[in-house]
This record gives C-alpha cells, sequence and structure tokens, in this order.
C-alpha cells in the first residue's frame, strides 16, 4: 500500500468515529497541554528571579558581617552573633583594591518619615553616591547623593518614587525638607519608580548619606558593603581580595562573609530549574495515561472491525499492511492531538503572561520538544500491541460472523 | 487450476477436534463453473476459505496454478490471494465509510497501484456493473443487488483465475440474486474459475459440476 493511500485511509477511518478521534486527541492535548503550561510557568519563575538579580548588576559582591560554612547564606543576621562590625574605614580599605570599581556602604533601619501632616514608616537606605551605580537606579528628578567624605553626614536626602507621591503628592519636592526621625533632611533627589528589588520595594524607600544613618540608628558599623568588581572576570579575584583585607584589618581574623552574585544566581538557577523538571514529569504522567487510553481504544476498535480486517485481508493485505494501517491511526491520533496540546500549552502560557506580566511563562524548547517526542512515542508504542493483534486475526473466523 | 490433495482441516473446541475436512481430494480445471452444496456444518465454507487461502489445510497439500501454496509464510499467502483470487460473500462486506469507487478500488489501492492506474481500472469496472451513476455512493445508500454488483466488481479487480461466492444470492431477493448470478456466470464464460458455496438447489443445478458434501467429506461429485 502506498504511504499516501494508507494515511488516507487512516485518516477517513479517524474521520467515521469524530466523537472517538476527538475524546483520544483531547486526552492527547491535555498531557502535551499541561507539560508545556507547567514547564512554561517554571521556566517563568525562573527568569523572574534571574532578572530579578540581574537587575542588581553581576559583577556584584556583597560584604556581610559574620563568617558561615555555607556560602550564599546570609550569617550573622540568622545567628545573632557578629564578632566584628564591618566599619566605613573597612569599606575605604576594600575600594582599594585593584579588582574593585565601586564600594558602596550600605545601612537599613526603619524610622517614621514626615512632612507637615503626613508621614510613614519607611524603610532608610544609608550610603554614598556610588550606591545608585551599583545598585543601578534611575532618578526621576534632581540629584543622588554627593560625592565626598562618607564619613560627612550631610543632612540631605532621595525620595522613592512612592513616598514622594504619598508624602507630597503634586507639590514641588526637590529643595523641600522633611523629618526623618528626629532630624531634618533636605531633599535633593527622586528616583525613579523601579518596584520589587531584593525583597524591598525601592519605591517605599529614603536613602540618605550613610554617616547621617549612622547617627539616626545611633551605630558606628555598616549592614553590608556591596561592591562592583572591574568586570565579570575580575569577580572571583575581588572575593580573594576583599577576603584578605577585611582579615589584616580584622586582626587575622575571617570574620566577614563574601557573596557573589553569581553564587546566588547559580543557586536560584539550579532549584528552579529542577523544580520546573520535576513539574514535567509529573505532567509526563498524564501523558503515559494518554498512550494508554489510546490502546485501549485501538483494542477495542480491533475487535468492532473484525470483518473489516478480515476482508482487508481476504482482498490481499498482508499482515505488513493491516499493522500500518493500525500504527498510521495511532500515530495520526497522537500527532494531531499532542500539536493541539501544544497549541493550547502555548495559549495558556500566553494568557498566564498577560495576566501576570512579570512571569514571562514562556515554555522552554526542550519541554515542548520532550512533550512532542513523548507523546507521538507513547501513541507509536502504545499501538503495537492493538496492530500486531489485527494483523494475526483470523480473517476466515472474522467473516464467518456478521 | 487447483488440486487439493489429502486435506483435512481440524477445529480444536475446547478439548474436542472437530473435523471441518476429512481427506478432500479435489481437482479443478481452469474456467470451470462449480456449486458446493450440503448442510450446514458440511465443511463447504471450510473448504471454500482453503480455496481461498483465508484457512491452511491441518495435513495435505493445496496447488494452486501449479505451485504449492500450502506452506507459504502470511505475507506470500496474502500476495497469492490478491493476485489470483477474488471474494464474493453473502454479507457483501464493503467498507461502509468508502465510496462504491473507492471499495472496488481497494485490492488495488492495496497492491500498491497508482491512482492514475486505479482510476482508469475503476471507470471501467462501473461501467462492466452498471454502476456509473453509484460511483459516489456510500454502502448504506445502495441496495442489495447495487451492493453485491459492487462487491463482485471489488474481486474481480485484479483479474484473479479464480473467484470464490459464499452463498452470494442469500441475502438477495430471487430476481436480483438471479442478475447477480448471471454476472457471476459472465464471468465464467470469459474464463475465471467459479466456484459457488449454496443451500440453494436451483443455484447449484446450474454449475457444470456440482459438488456435494457431508461431515467434511465429498459425497457426491457431478458434471454435466
Amino acid at each position: 500500500m502506498r504511504p499516501r493511500d494508507n494515511l488516507a485511509y487512516a485518516w477517513q477511518t479517524l474521520r467515521s468515529q469524530p466523537m472517538r478521534s476527538a475524546l483520544m486527541m483531547l486526552a492527547m492535548a491535555i498531557g502535551v497541554g499541561s507539560v508545556v503550561v507547567l514547564t512554561a510557568l517554571g521556566e517563568g519563575a525562573r527568569r523572574y528571579v534571574l532578572d530579578q538579580f540581574s537587575s542588581l548588576g553581576t559583577h556584584l559582591l556583597i560584604v556581610i558581617p559574620g563568617r558561615a560554612e555555607t556560602s550564599g547564606g546570609t550569617p550573622g543576621v540568622l545567628s545573632g552573633v557578629t564578632p566584628r562590625d564591618l566599619t566605613l574605614d573597612d569599606a575605604a580599605a576594600v575600594a582599594r583594591s585593584r579588582q574593585v570599581a565601586r564600594v558602596a556602604p550600605l545601612n537599613v533601619g526603619a524610622a517614621q518619615v514626615s512632612h507637615g501632616a503626613r508621614g510613614r514608616e519607611a524603610v532608610i537606605l544609608g550610603s554614598t553616591a556610588e550606591f545608585l551605580h551599583i545598585r543601578h537606579m534611575r532618578l526621576a528628578a534632581g540629584r543622588f547623593l554627593p560625592p565626598g567624605d562618607p564619613a560627612h553626614a550631610a543632612s540631605v536626602c532621595v525620595l522613592g518614587a512612592k513616598m514622594r507621591s504619598e508624602l507630597f503628592g503634586a507639590a514641588p519636592v526637590l529643595g523641600a525638607w522633611l523629618r526623618i526621625g528626629d532630624r531634618r533632611f533636605r531633599v535633593i533627589g527622586v528616583l525613579a519608580p523601579q518596584g520589587q528589588q531584593m525583597g524591598f520595594n525601592t519605591d517605599e524607600t529614603v536613602v540618605i548619606p550613610v554617616a547621617a544613618a549612622q547617627q539616626l540608628f545611633d551605630t558606628p558599623s555598616l549592614f553590608r558593603i556591596m561592591v562592583e568588581a572591574r568586570g565579570r572576570d575580575s569577580v572571583e579575584r575581588a572575593k580573594i581580595d576583599i577576603g584578605e583585607i577585611l582579615k589584616a584589618r580584622h586582626e587575622g581574623e575571617e570574620d566577614v562573609t563574601v557573596v557573589t552574585q553569581d553564587a546566588i544566581l547559580s543557586t536560584f538557577d539550579r532549584i528552579l530549574g529542577a523544580l520546573t523538571l520535576a513539574v514535567a514529569g509529573i505532567a509526563a504522567i498524564s501523558l503515559s495515561v494518554a498512550g494508554i487510553l489510546i490502546m485501549n481504544v485501538m483494542l477495542i476498535s480491533v475487535a468492532q472491525r473484525r470483518s473489516e480486517i478480515g476482508l482487508l485481508k481476504a482482498i490481499g493485505a498482508t499482515p505488513a499492511t493491516i499493522r500500518r494501517l493500525f500504527f498510521t491511526e495511532a500515530a495520526l491520533l497522537s500527532l494531531i492531538g499532542s500539536l493541539l496540546g501544544w497549541l493550547l500549552g502555548w495559549l495558556a502560557s500566553l494568557g498566564i503572561t498577560w495576566l501576570y506580566p512579570t512571569l514571562h511563562a514562556t515554555p522552554p524548547l526542550w519541554a515542548v520538544l520532550a512533550a512532542l517526542g513523548m507523546a507521538l512515542g507513547m501513541g507509536i508504542v502504545f499501538s503495537l500491541l492493538p496492530a500486531r493483534r489485527a494483523a494475526r486475526l483470523d480473517a476466515a473466523l472474522a467473516l464467518a460472523r456478521r | 487450476m487447483i488440486r487439493l490433495e489429502a486435506v483435512e482441516r481440524i477445529f480444536h473446541v475446547g478439548d474436542e477436534a472437530v473435523h471441518a475436512l476429512r481427506g478432500v481430494d479435489l481437482h479443478i480445471e481452469a474456467g470451470s463453473y462449480i456449486s458446493i452444496m450440503g448442510p450446514s456444518g458440511s465443511g463447504k465454507s471450510t473448504l471454500l476459505n482453503v480455496l481461498g487461502l483465508l484457512d491452511r489445510p491441518s495435513t495435505g497439500h493445496y496447488h494452486l496454478d501449479g505451485r504449492d501454496v500450502t506452506g507459504l509464510s502470511d505475507e506470500e499467502t496474502a500476495a497469492v490471494r490478491r493476485d489470483k483470487v477474488g471474494f464474493v460473500f453473502q454479507f457483501f462486506h464493503l467498507i461502509p465509510r468508502l465510496t462504491a469507487a473507492a471499495n472496488i478500488a481497494l485490492p488495488m489501492t492495496l497492491a500498491g497501484i497508482a491512482p492514475a492506474q486505479r482510476q482508469v481500472r475503476v471507470a471501467e469496472l462501473l461501467h462492466d456493473f452498471g454502476l456509473e451513476a453509484r460511483a459516489d455512493h456510500r454502502p448504506a445508500e445502495l441496495s442489495g443487488g447495487q451492493l453485491q454488483r459492487v462487491a463482485i466488481a471489488r474481486a474481480v479487480a485484479l483479474n484473479p483465475s479464480v473467484v470464490l461466492a459464499d452463498e452470494p444470492t442469500g441475502n438477495l431477493d430471487r430476481a436480483t440474486g438471479r442478475d447477480v448470478l448471471a454476472l457471476l456466470e459472465e464471468l465464467n464464460r470469459r474464463g475465471t474459475t467459479l466456484v459457488i458455496v449454496t443451500h440453494d438447489q436451483e443455484i447449484g443445478a446450474r454449475a457444470q459440476r456440482r459438488i456435494v458434501m457431508e461431515d467434511g467429506r465429498i459425497i457426491s461429485d457431478q458434471s454435466g
């Protein structure tokens, strides 16, 4: 039998039982569709997290007081034990390393911010002029903190976008005075809105000089030192350099932890990658269920079409031809079903992306190919048994019954 | 030319062995017209199936056109069936979702003959069997006589040397049955060997050679 005739015959058979065919295709489509959607979600989550980190710059190193055996965690904060504080002088020493492009000391605290009658609690970031570049922030108006001696506690501040609108509404803001805790600060700039970044919303923060923050929160120490390496290649060397500089300054004790962006990034990448894979695996089970369904229905079909198979044999169909006919039928079913599923999954991913624009739910190519391949494979493998049964049918017996 | 030598066919039903054919020797000259009669269970349908290679003898030998076809593989048997045998059944056995033309073309389609060539032959057959107006009708839209004519056209599509008909008029009224029989006899006149299995004495009597079976044996074999 010619391949085209084979295909036409199988197609006609499928069309003659539209309900049965549609249901089998639906089962296949749901299997493939769920693999596509679930992996799209996993991939979307992975990309979302990676983007969040990348927005902080990929050459970033963070110096955390305290020492932990495992890298990537946040020691000190968790254990509560901080052997030796980080200071502004430490930051200045780190800045002298040849691997380091920029350094921004960071202090974080919460304080009441008020302007006239309006006031609210806000996260106060204490840092230096370098902070803007290291965190890849943009200004909407005015200037950022002035460069100069970080120990100088100038009474100026830069507002997050939301702070500005909440405290000042539409009123002009540059040059205005506001109160943070028990001190007065002059507004010199406003940050462009940029939303969530690494856990806290920069739109709802106020940035002041690091020395002013130390006075405000009455502490000589720093929360973090943010360091930008000269390039991607120098991140590792910068990490070693910083470790040695601070060890020398802290009387030979390694009491800081340097976390690189890459380490955090690859950890999240691994976790979310594994999660996507696991979810895809679960979805794949529904695919194999669809395969078994196809086998069942094909077996029933063989039983129902005994006289047709007998006739085909009587008019000269070889066992191989009969096998190919049933095989083609199953392959067609799973091919159309899986393409439908792919379309379905793709549309659902688009829908998710439309509903949650921050989550770019795009199914990864490997998952699409694996789902399609597996669906086809399932259809084909599970059609082998029915096809063989049809080919072995006793034609004389099949024709004897009506 | 057909030659059966000491053909036995034994079915196993549970623990019991049923002898459907017992030591059948049969010689059929090319171009003859033979009827096989006998009561139900006499083995006449089994004999027809063995002749059409749908069934294999348990023991004995079958020569078709000078070739021993007893021990052929399934694939080879299918090829012999395709090239040499045409079947006509009581219940027509047409494929309901295919048109009359497609049903007639089916043996050629299975044999891998090119569509253009198929079309020529189908047109010829539709003309010969007076089915031109019905070419695009499906079996559900055809009368019994038309159905059997489509089935006969299908049986002779590949010019077989033998046509085997199992109760070809069994499902038709008398007048239509006579028309169908006339068609089969016309094929025989043009040289095709014709073997008809029937209950109907009147039809059986029309054949040149009349075989009666009982209990798996040929009990009567009359010619002329």
